[in-house]
Order: C-alpha cells, then sequence, then structure tokens
C-alpha cells in the first residue's frame, strides 16, 4: 500500500468543478476512481452499470393485442398513470438528481449522480416507447395536456422541487428519497395489476427494470442523507426527522387525492392506498427512520406483491412452525471462486 | 455496548478475537447500517462479522448460530452475498456451526428478493429462517424475536452443544 499523503495533500489544495462556483480561482481536479473514500460510491455504481437497461430491449409491441383488449377507461387510466410518471421522472433527471452533485461529499458520489440522472432520463424515455408503441398520436397529446392541468400532479412535482431548488442539502435528500420511494408506486400499480390478469406483461417486465433501479436510487440517497446527517448536532438532526415524517405527510395526503381521482372509478383506490404506505415505510427505512404506518394497514394485496416480486408472498416465515416450510433453499450453486468450500 | 467479540467502528487491535462463548446470533451490515439497526433490535446479542476482517480480524465461532445477511440486490446470483460473508462461511468450523440464515432484502429486487439467503442455504444445507426489507418492521423484530426462541428450544434436543 502507498502512503496516502500525497493524495491527501492533493485533495486538500485542490476541489471538483462543482466548487468552481464559489471560488473560480481554486485549482480543480479531475475524478480519480483509484482511489475511493466511501466504498458504497463504487459499490452502488457497479449495482447501476450492471442493471444498465434500455426500453428498446423490452419487446413492448407483444402488448398491442392486449391493450386492443382493454377497455376506453382503462386504456385512459393507464395513459394519465404513466404520463403522471413520465412527469416525475422528468423532475428527478433534470433537477432532482442533478442538484445532488453540488451537495456530494466525495468526488464519486458527483459521478454517480449523474449515473442515476441519466437512468431517470431512461425511465422518462421509456412510457414514452410504451406510448408510441401502442397508442395514436391524438392520444398521447391529450394525455400530455391532462398532465398540463392535472392540479394536483402539479403540486406533487413543486412540494419536492421547492426544496430541490432550496438550501439545504438534507432537505434535498430526502426530497428526492420520498420520490424515488413513495411518490411513484401509486403509479407502479397499475401495470402491476395488469399482470396479474396476464394484460400488458411486457409493459410490467419494464416496469420491473424501473423498480429495480428505483431502490438503488432510493438506498443510494438514503445512504448519503445518514452520512450527511452525521455532520449536525441533535438540534439539527432532530429538525430533519419532523421535517421528514411532516413531508411525508403531505405527499401522502397528495398521493391519496392524486391517486384517487385516477383509480376510485375502478374500485382499486383501497389497494392503491395500501401499496402507497407499504413504500411509505419503505422510503422512510431507506433514510433510516422507523415506519411510519403500522402492519395492519400496508397489507398489500398478495397478488400485486407476487407480481412484484414472485415468492415474496409466500410463507418463508419458517418460525411460524410449519413445518412444510421448512426449505433448503435450491438456488444454483454458484460458481464464484470465493467460495472455497 | 462493547463485547469482545464485536468489530464496531473500527476496532484497534487487528487480533484474532477468541472468546469463551459466541452468542447464537452472528450478522453482517454495510457501512449502510441497515441489517445492523435491526439486529441491534432484537432482544438478544449478536457477533458482526467485521467489514475489514484484514485490519479488524475474523470472527471465530464455537456454538452453533443463526446469521442474519443482507443482500446485495440488482446485481448477479454470485454478488448477492456480500464478499466478507463468504469468507467467514470459508471457516469450516464457523460453517459447521452454522444453523438457519435470516436474509434482508427489498421486493423491489423481483426474483432476486432476498437472494442471499438460499444462496447460503443451498451452499451450508441450512433452512432459509425469515425474510425481511430494509431495517425491518416492528413486526419482523417481534417474530424473529419469538422465532428465535423457539427455534433453539426446538433444536435443544437434537444439537449437541460446543
Amino acid at each position: 500500500m502507498t502512503t496516502p499523503t500525497a493524495a491527501v495533500a492533493l485533495t486538500e489544495r485542490s476541489v471538483t468543478p462543482p466548487t468552481y462556483r464559489h471560488d473560480p480561482s481554486v485549482r480543480l481536479r479531475p475524478i480519480n476512481w483509484n482511489r475511493v473514500t466511501d466504498e458504497k460510491d463504487l459499490e452502488v455504481w457497479n449495482r447501476l452499470t450492471a442493471n444498465f437497461w434500455l426500453p428498446e430491449k423490452v419487446p413492448l409491441s407483444n402488448d398491442l393485442q392486449a391493450w386492443r383488449r382493454l377497455g376506453e377507461e382503462e386504456r385512459t387510466l393507464t395513459m394519465r398513470v404513466f404520463t403522471g410518471l413520465t412527469m416525475l421522472d422528468t423532475v428527478q433527471a433534470t433537477v432532482g438528481e442533478v442538484c445532488q452533485i453540488q451537495d456530494a461529499r466525495t468526488e464519486h458520489e458527483e459521478a454517480v449522480y449523474t449515473n442515476i440522472a441519466f437512468m431517470q432520463s431512461v425511465h422518462a424515455r421509456s412510457y414514452s416507447s410504451v406510448f408510441s408503441t401502442l397508442t395514436s398520436t391524438p392520444e398521447i397529446d391529450s394525455a400530455y395536456r391532462w398532465a398540463v392541468d392535472n392540479d394536483l400532479l402539479q403540486e406533487r412535482c413543486k412540494k419536492v422541487l421547492k426544496h430541490y431548488y432550496g438550501d439545504d442539502p438534507l432537505k434535498r435528500k430526502v426530497s428526492s428519497t420520498l420520490l424515488s420511494s413513495l411518490l411513484l408506486y401509486a403509479g407502479f400499480y397499475l401495470p402491476l395489476h395488469f399482470s396479474v390478469r396476464a394484460t400488458l406483461t411486457n409493459t410490467a417486465d419494464m416496469i420491473r427494470l424501473i423498480l429495480r433501479d428505483k431502490a438503488v436510487h432510493g438506498y443510494y440517497s438514503g445512504y448519503k442523507y445518514q452520512r450527511g446527517l452525521e455532520h449536525h448536532d441533535d438540534a439539527t438532526r432532530e429538525h430533519m426527522r419532523e421535517f421528514t415524517y411532516s413531508l411525508l405527510e403531505e405527499l401522502y395526503e397528495l398521493e391519496l387525492q392524486y391517486s384517487g381521482e385516477l383509480y376510485e372509478p375502478l374500485g382499486l383506490m383501497d389497494d392503491v392506498a395500501a401499496f402507497v404506505r407499504y413504500n411509505a415505510n419503505k422510503a422512510l427505512m431507506n433514510l433510516g427512520y422507523p415506519a411510519r404506518f403500522p402492519a395492519e394497514e400496508t397489507q398489500v394485496n398478495p397478488e400485486i406483491i407476487a407480481a412484484l416480486s414472485p415468492g415474496a408472498d409466500e410463507n418463508h416465515d419458517f418460525f411460524s412452525g410449519s413445518g412444510s416450510s421448512y426449505v433448503i433453499g435450491t438456488a444454483e450453486n454458484t460458481s464464484d471462486e470465493d467460495w472455497d468450500f | 455496548m462493547s463485547l469482545p467479540w464485536r468489530h464496531d467502528s473500527g476496532a484497534s487491535a487487528a487480533t484474532e478475537s477468541v472468546v469463551p462463548e459466541t452468542p447464537d446470533l452472528v450478522h453482517f451490515s454495510s457501512v449502510s447500517e441497515n441489517t445492523h439497526r435491526f439486529v441491534e433490535r432484537l432482544q438478544r446479542p449478536s457477533a458482526r462479522i467485521p467489514l475489514r476482517p484484514r485490519i479488524e480480524g475474523s470472527l471465530h465461532m464455537n456454538r452453533p448460530y443463526v446469521l442474519v445477511v443482507p443482500t446485495y440486490g440488482g446485481g448477479t446470483l454470485s454478488g448477492a452475498v456480500p464478499k466478507q460473508v463468504i469468507r467467514f462461511l470459508n471457516d469450516p468450523t464457523n460453517r459447521g456451526l452454522l444453523r438457519g440464515v435470516i436474509a434482508a432484502g427489498n421486493t423491489n429486487f423481483g426474483a432476486d428478493y432476498c437472494l442471499a439467503g438460499p444462496v447460503i442455504s443451498a451452499k451450508c444445507q441450512v433452512p432459509v429462517l425469515y425474510r425481511f426489507e430494509l431495517l425491518g418492521t416492528p413486526q419482523d423484530v417481534a417474530r424473529v424475536d419469538d422465532g428465535l426462541d423457539q427455534f433453539w428450544e426446538r433444536s435443544a434436543a437434537t444439537d449437541v452443544p460446543a
């Protein structure tokens, strides 16, 4: 191992490019992936790049027949739900992730956020792929007019944008984590609901790829939030805890109103609300906070959980005592050489 | 809480830890501390697999235990189990004393949810006892606490204590 002295001196007398705006005279430093100070940065970078995908790889046109079988009401609902998701991913790609670059604690964190921002653009792009495959230009234009004119959708976005453009790095992290881990889920519910009925299954496969990415995004911002909190006193930590729970409450209330308008006509809202509460708890856990909603309020329809994660609804609770649940894993043996037995 | 077999926060000595009796619970947690926070809420001590074994020393068990492990999601099958846990289980004594595994994960990873559980289960021929998401809910904590009590009672009849 080489002595880190020279490198430490380098980081002390130089900065990464985002700091230029505070001091144009300062020396700039190129990113060095061979000197990683927070191992999470490299781990998350590797996970994100391993998960990379594009909508062109998903055979969306196989959903055409199923789309034609859907009723008028379900098609309009789908268009609106996906346009709403496009709106949030646009916010996240162009502002939400990019604004966190300036707050980065390491140079590698800056790079990770450029990756996440691009992936959010891929997500926003993917709904357009669904539209162009399944629907017509007049229908698409109509859904976009709906999005621009829907006050609740606008308010959901502006509630987080306010903090993205605010002056508190911790509030940016909380807002971003709540968007990635809470706000999107009422929208994700619909394709999962359809896939349970063997409808739009390729679109659902695409949504599962998005869900996988969102889990890493929420985890990373939540982790960096906790790293940031460590540098503040108890009063600030308490203030941030209160801020988080209060923003969560506001977003949750908005979510019920926004999604209620969409899903109530189909009688799905109770189930959607449970799914939102289940994900709200996960958003809080990403930020290091205890769950807000008790277990009985987060009982998601088992079919939806199965559509999300096959097998997750099965009883893997060996502790519950049933002998039949004593199962030895049957996962394929890994060929990883690290296992030496 | 500071216990001799614990390796919290950059322990000073790089010595191998050998203590009279190790706990019946072992966990691994990355710097995100998610799994550590779950284990802290249980009503029982747990030994933590060191994050940096070369600096912190390695953990050697001397009585049967259950392992709580996070899944590194969204990667490959072989990457699901943290390297430090693999290294810990490569020790034949540690592996021989393993009685069950509890895995953490996130349902967003689909079929890979809590994948570290079945991977370790297949490798070491022990059951997956429970799965939970992220930090675990209060319900998860209560079920694992009760479940572990019953699990050790049930296995007392068949297990020869080390």
